[in-house]
């Protein structure tokens, strides 16, 4: 037996992979809260970066 | 062609605007800094765990010189940014520990089994390399792991957070950590062949584009760019939706992570910048003539190693906070220590990964081949 898949196809299974976490998340966590969204840019916004980041524990 | 390549931008330009709409104008705009990411890594073919190997097997200099030619654009600029603004900005800062070298040294070796780095993994999955999409789905699983056992392994011992701006201030941090990277492309340069040197325009332009794709992420987020964040985070999603408790480890009760963890993940920076990397990469494969041929095929055992070296890269990614974006790339470039620590330690594990990689990682024959 020999299994060939495509890169146009495993392309694709990684976006539906994506996706599939995507979608349990908003199932989850329902979608964000726009009034609370931050500013377009955080450099010059006054307000002090919230983000977390793969330094942080 | 035509109907494929309106596809693709409708893709990118359909997310981008999904996530303008669910989570504001940062959402949208760290949508396009990684779509953007994800179309110089594939589309300039940039990469990182491919030059640490090229430096040690074919003494292939250039794509490394890169690296630390992106490192320096970024630092240039971010350094004054990080000083003047560190109300608003934030550095990639994380204490050197016993646990955060041997991640780094344990990262280094699995990313070479695997082919590829956190971003690597990311390109090679969204370009359609099977190799690359069994190890995101393994990095997810491990790096959430990791996150689970990280009080335990930074208990073993560390350092408190120390960066070049804190140790020697803002002025002479950058010119040392300028001056580490001038000793590291040095001693690129002397290893290298003739002739593997000087990187080729394709690269100089590659290393332009990461810097300031780099650095929009840093003004945009607030924070540098990085990778492993947001895949442990989705897998503590999963685990969640399975019935985990994650309110009872301390990794995910602390304040930020809880917020995060019951958040969307369209309000996270690194998750909205991975989906974009994923996608740009995508884009790239989809948008050329030929898409390439599919990975070479491994027998079903290499699989199996591959996704045990993915789990083990994401966890160890975690333990060392950060692959080689958080740590070594955004860690150098704003001027922490444990960005120099990883680079020793990984670049270490990589040479060991370099030896082992044939003996985990078999070709299949044509009959029971999967690819």
């Amino acid at each position: 037996m020999s299994t060939r898949l495509s890169r146009p196809i495993v392309g694709l299974l990684a976006l539906v992979l994506t996706a599939a976490i995507l979608a349990l998340d908003l199932a989850q966590s329902g979608p964000p809260d726009l009034f609370s969204a931050p500013s377009a840019i955080a450099l010059g916004s006054g307000a002090a970066p919230e983000g977390a980041h793969c330094t942080g524990s | 062609m035509l109907f494929r390549r309106a596809s693709v931008l409708l893709i990118a330009l359909g997310v981008t605007l999904f996530a303008f709409v669910m989570a504001g104008p940062r959402a949208g705009l760290l949508m396009l800094v990684g779509i953007g990411f994800g179309l110089v890594l594939e589309g300039l073919r940039f990469g990182f765990a491919g030059p640490w190997r090229m430096i040690v097997t074919d003494r292939d200099g250039r794509g490394l010189l890169a690296q630390l030619i992106a490192i320096a654009l970024v630092a240039v600029v971010a350094f004054p940014l990080l000083a003047a603004n560190a109300g608003e900005l934030a550095p990639a800062h994380a204490p050197v520990g016993i646990a955060m070298i041997l991640g780094a040294f344990v990262f280094g070796m699995m990313m070479q089994l695997v082919m590829g780095c956190g971003s690597g993994t990311l390109v090679n999955a969204g370009s359609g390399n099977l190799v690359g999409l069994i190890a995101l789905a393994g990095f997810i699983g491990g790096s959430f792991a990791g996150s689970l056992h990280l009080g335990w392994w930074t208990g073993l011992g560390s350092l408190p957070v120390l960066s070049a701006q804190g140790l020697f201030g803002d002025n002479l941090g950058l010119i040392l950590t300028l001056a580490g990277l001038a000793l590291v492309s040095a001693l690129t340069l002397a290893r290298a062949a003739p002739g593997k040197r000087m990187p080729p325009r394709r690269l100089w332009i590659a290393a332009a584009l990461i810097a300031a794709l780099a650095l929009a992420n840093l003004v945009i987020a607030g924070q540098p760019w990085g990778i492993v964040y947001g895949l442990g985070l989705w897998g503590a999603k999963i685990a969640q939706a399975g019935g985990a408790d994650l309110a009872q480890t301390a990794f995910w009760a602390a304040e930020g992570n809880a917020t995060r963890l019951s958040s969307s993940i369209l309000t996270d920076v690194t998750s909205l910048t991975n989906i974009g990397l994923l996608i740009g990469a995508f884009a790239v494969m989809r948008w050329r003539a030929d898409p390439g041929a599919p990975a070479q095929a491994l027998t079903l055992a290499s699989y199996g190693a591959v996704l045990g070296a993915a789990l083990i890269l994401g966890y160890s990614a975690r333990l060392a906070f950060g692959c080689n974006v958080g740590a070594f790339f955004s860690g150098i470039s704003t001027g922490s220590l444990h960005g120099w620590v990883w680079l020793i330690a990984a670049f270490a594990g990589s040479t060991l990964g370099i030896r082992l990689r044939p003996h985990l990682l078999r070709p299949a024959r044509t009959e029971g081949a999967y690819a």
